[in-house]
């Protein structure tokens, strides 16, 4: 790949900030985020997307970041694990998974929180079955799920008061 | 003392780090010389190296190359025995065996390089299932291909098969399992001869890499270093295994000055790395017409694959746990690791349990269909209580209450009702259901006098700011060891919780807690960091800069004090066995554990007849673990091995081709999804052990012993199909409920 393809220009913005890298078209996503952009709270789990760990928002839609080639980011929006709290505040998904014991290990955390982020996106108020399908693309070995659900309906509850003070 | 933070759910220490993506796993860590590291293995099972070829086209000056005649110490990684080298240099035992180490700073190079290393091989012929390997036919290891043996006898079995009314025979066989932690298995390393050798990585037990390191290197032990990174998940596949990565990463950093790191592929770490040891138990069963149990002889085999690693230490778990937790007078238990050229199986969550449990426990409902006994009803008549003896002639003197953690399992699943309602509804139907249970133990902490040979130790070191540092070896691998050492200790000074800090495991900075395994971590560590830290306190009060019942300010400011006046303010603990407990290695008998997790679980299935696809659809867990110290990660745990389980019991398959994982994917491995756990119902019991942390037993490997003998019973209940390996796959059910006329009762 390195002697017959060259490196093209990717300019997209990620957590709000503008990014511009060189990088051959079909490198992975993932590679660009962990390695150009230092950004490695988004995991490697298998490379071959059926565990979900480097999940993230691409144009506000759930990827696994191993699949997208590097061309397919120019120009995107892309939202990681490091964009999702404010600061030091937490987001309503990030304090459940804290509470609750949504994470243990932590390795498939970040791209659990970005699969509850665009599962709650579609469905503010999901169903037993709506969240485990929402969540079925990101695997988990420590928790059996059963923390993890709790953690998407506690973000629920929390969201849905926040959203309510604030009307 | 007062219990502030014991048996409450505080935030976990890491927490804020895993759920920001903060935290800071080996892959994360990058630094500026560094270089990349890759392995290249045989190709075949078994054979004699005849030469190492580089093929064309690669720039191979630019290449540090490491084999077997670059290590500066002993070619081995060494474990229990030193049979396993860490580059194969004369003979191939296992199609994954490292022989050539590569390192570049270009990965895709790397990857190229790697295609380009041919490694001649001339076969021998090899072994790859435990008939072939008890044949002996052909020897591949030592003099009969028997890693280890162990024999088990209480009373008199033969003289007992006369006072038999039945006599219930059955053969039973689970499958190797991968772990399949979530983060990949890798380590950095720094190596060179004047500042010695430090490695960074994805691991359960520092001071076993440490141990490897220093024969391979020849270097003295201070010379050594090793430091855990965050780490993703072990499950036991972090226990052995990362010594061999740690000693490759090293030397390629030896031999090339630079900073070297190796992390593995997905593919690459399923096929290389241990599995659960696949096993073959048959029961030959004496019991009364009234369901008693008089005889159990039981003759366990299980697969060590190419070395011996930690096959001696997992078949003993084995054999200990084989007879279940059931009064039965006369014992007999044969059990045997038999090497195969398959690369070494190894530590898993349950190390041996899990398999013998899974048998006796599927074999106990045919014994009670042979007697005309409900399931139930043949355990309540041999169930285990205080003062009576264990296979192993271990007398109990805890109350075990068998009955009341049956009745409430029972009562939790409406076991009876949804039996007789199944029974109904079934004829006809598509979708059949069943629901069955496994009554079962596990023992918490190193096996026999394990924990003594251990002889762990913890430190705790106060700042001049008044926190409280635990250092201790053992490792946060998820489970909370971090969470639970600092309730522990903030309890035992009378201080908040966030005053206390956990070390990174640094084998150059804390003291060796012993490994991250056995059930161990909470109940034997969490032990001895409660005695440092009373000591802690007894210090300051002793010193009269701190009355017992003081304040946090107070405790701050003796810490203070202390360390301005008379220095470092350090205490250590080290492990002291219970009193009372005897175990004799040679005659493998007395206490093989200090206590057990007592537990009944209740699985419920739905089989689809068209489909053959089992799925687990309701699942009770009630279990008597000692006091429990953070309800939400202890039912966290429960949670996480009874997923795991369910895997084993349904779904995860290895396929082997010729000693190899062919399956080495996600994608063709397939481990339980959202979608495939039923909920999991956790029952706790509490009653105090007394010489754990405020009376807390180890759980952590628990959960992974009763599901698949649950499930399978409850196959049973729904299908009438007696299935008697694992896992059950649709392949597995279609094949057996088509030859159900014809073979069964």
């Amino acid at each position: 790949m390195s002697e017959t393809v060259a490196k093209i220009n990717i300019a997209c913005i990620v957590n709000g900030a503008r990014q511009r890298v060189q990088a051959y078209p079909m490198a992975r996503l993932l590679d660009i985020l962990r390695e150009e952009m230092h950004l490695t709270g988004t995991k490697e789990g298998c490379g071959e997307g059926e565990c979900g760990a480097c999940a993230v928002l691409l144009n506000g839609a759930i990827v696994n970041s191993c699949l997208v080639p590097a061309i397919e980011a120019d120009g995107s929006e892309i939202r990681t694990i490091e964009g999702v709290a404010s600061g030091d505040q937490l987001s309503a998904v990030q304090s459940a998974f804290l509470e609750c014991g949504g994470a243990q290990c932590g390795i498939c955390t970040p791209g659990m929180v970005i699969a509850a982020m665009a599962l709650l996106a579609r469905h503010p108020h999901p169903g037993d079955a709506e969240i485990r399908e929402g969540l079925a693309g990101n695997l988990c070995r420590c928790t059996g799920y059963q923390k993890i659900f709790a953690s998407v309906v506690r973000a629920c509850k929390t969201s849905g008061e926040k959203l309510a003070g604030t009307r | 003392m007062e219990e502030k933070y014991f048996g409450h759910s505080v935030e976990r220490k890491e927490g804020r780090g895993k759920v920001t993506g903060r935290a800071q796993y080996v892959d994360d860590l990058a630094f500026p010389d560094m270089i990349h590291g890759v392995t290249v293995r045989s190709s075949i099972a078994r054979g004699r190296i005849l030469g190492i070829r580089y093929g064309e086209g690669i720039p191979w000056n630019e290449f540090a190359i490491v084999t077997a005649k670059d290590i500066p110490g002993t070619n081995e990684i060494s474990l229990i025995l030193h049979d396993q080298p860490c580059l194969a240099s004369e003979f191939i035992n296992h199609p994954e065996e490292p022989v050539v180490l590569l390192a570049h700073p270009d990965k895709y190079l790397l990857e190229e390089a790697r295609r380009a290393v041919h490694i001649d091989i001339e076969p021998l012929p090899a072994v790859f299932t435990i008939e072939d390997s008890l044949a002996k036919r052909t020897i591949i290891w030592g003099e009969d291909n028997v890693l280890k043996a162990y024999h088990v006898d209480k009373g008199d079995v033969d003289g007992a098969w006369a006072t038999a009314d039945v006599i219930v025979e059955g053969e039973y066989r689970t499958g190797a399992q991968e772990q399949l932690y979530i983060e990949n298995q890798g380590m950095i390393a720094v190596a060179n001869p004047a500042d010695g050798v430090t490695v960074w990585g994805s691991l359960q037990c520092p001071y076993y890499v440490h141990k490897a390191l220093v024969p391979i290197f020849g270097l003295p032990a201070e010379k050594i270093r090793v430091i855990q990174a965050e780490t993703g998940g072990g499950f036991g596949g972090k226990e052995e295994y990362p010594s061999m990565i740690a000693a490759h990463a090293a030397l390629l950093a030896w031999k090339s000055g630079k900073r070297v790191k190796i992390v593995y592929d997905r593919a690459e770490d399923m096929v290389a790395t241990t599995k659960r040891h696949p096993s073959r138990t048959r029961h030959r069963t004496g019991v009364t017409r009234d369901g008693k149990l008089v005889a159990m002889d039981i003759d366990l085999v299980i697969d060590g694959g190419a070395y011996a690693t930690l096959s001696a230490v997992v078949l003993s778990r084995a054999t200990i746990h084989s007879a279940g937790p059931y009064v039965c007078p006369n014992v007999r238990i044969r059990s045997q690791a038999v090497a195969t050229n398959a690369p070494p199986h190894g530590a898993f969550r349950g190390f041996g349990a899990p398999q013998s449990i899974f048998a006796v426990e599927r074999h106990l409902d045919q014994v009670a269909r042979a007697v005309n006994l409900a399931p139930e009803e043949l355990r309540r008549r041999n169930f285990l209580h205080r003062d009576q003896t264990t296979a192993t002639g271990q007398i109990i003197h805890e109350d075990v209450n068998f009955d009341g953690l049956l009745d409430r399992a029972f009562k939790e699943s409406d076991y009876h009702a949804k039996r007789e309602r199944f029974a109904k509804e079934n004829p006809g139907a598509t979708v059949k259901r069943g629901i069955g249970f496994s009554t079962f133990m596990h023992g918490a902490g190193f096996t026999g006098s394990g924990e003594v040979y251990l002889a762990s130790v913890v430190e705790l070191e106060a700042t001049a700011e008044g926190c409280v540092r635990v250092l201790a070896a053992s490792t946060e691998i998820g489970q909370g060891a971090n969470t639970i050492f600092s309730q522990i200790a903030a309890d035992a000074l009378g201080i908040s919780y966030d005053r206390i800090e956990v070390a990174q495991p640094d084998t150059g900075a804390v003291p060796n807690s012993g490994p991250t395994v056995a059930s161990r971590t909470s109940m034997v560590v969490g032990n001895l960091v409660e005695k440092a830290a009373l000591d802690l306190k007894k210090t300051l009060v002793e010193s009269g800069l701190l009355c017992d019942a003081c304040t946090e300010d107070e405790f701050v400011r003796a810490c203070k004090r202390y360390i301005e006046t008379r220095g470092p303010l350090r205490t250590r603990s080290q492990y002291e066995p219970p009193p009372g407990l005897h175990w004799d290695d040679t005659t493998y008998s007395g206490d093989a554990y200090g206590t057990y997790a007592w537990a009944v679980y209740v699985a419920e299935v739905a089989v689809d007849t068209l489909t053959y696809e089992a799925r687990v659809t309701d699942f009770i867990a009630v279990q008597e673990i000692g006091k429990v110290i953070h309800p939400v990660l202890a039912a966290g745990q429960i949670e996480g091995g009874v997923a795991q389980a369910i895997g084993m019991a349904l779904y995860e398959n290895v396929a082997w081709r010729e000693g190899r994982m062919a399956n080495g994917q996600m994608t063709n491995y397939i481990m339980p999804t959202a979608a495939d756990i039923p909920p999991i119902r956790v029952f706790f019991e509490e009653q105090p052990y007394p010489f754990g942390p405020h009376g807390a037993k180890g759980i952590g490997e628990l959960p992974m012993d009763g599901p698949a003998p649950s499930i399978l019973n409850a196959i049973e209940n729904a299908t009438g199909v007696c299935l008697r390996e694992i896992p059950a796959t649709p392949e597995v059910l279609m094949e057996a409920m088509a030859g159900k006329a014809g073979a069964l009762v």
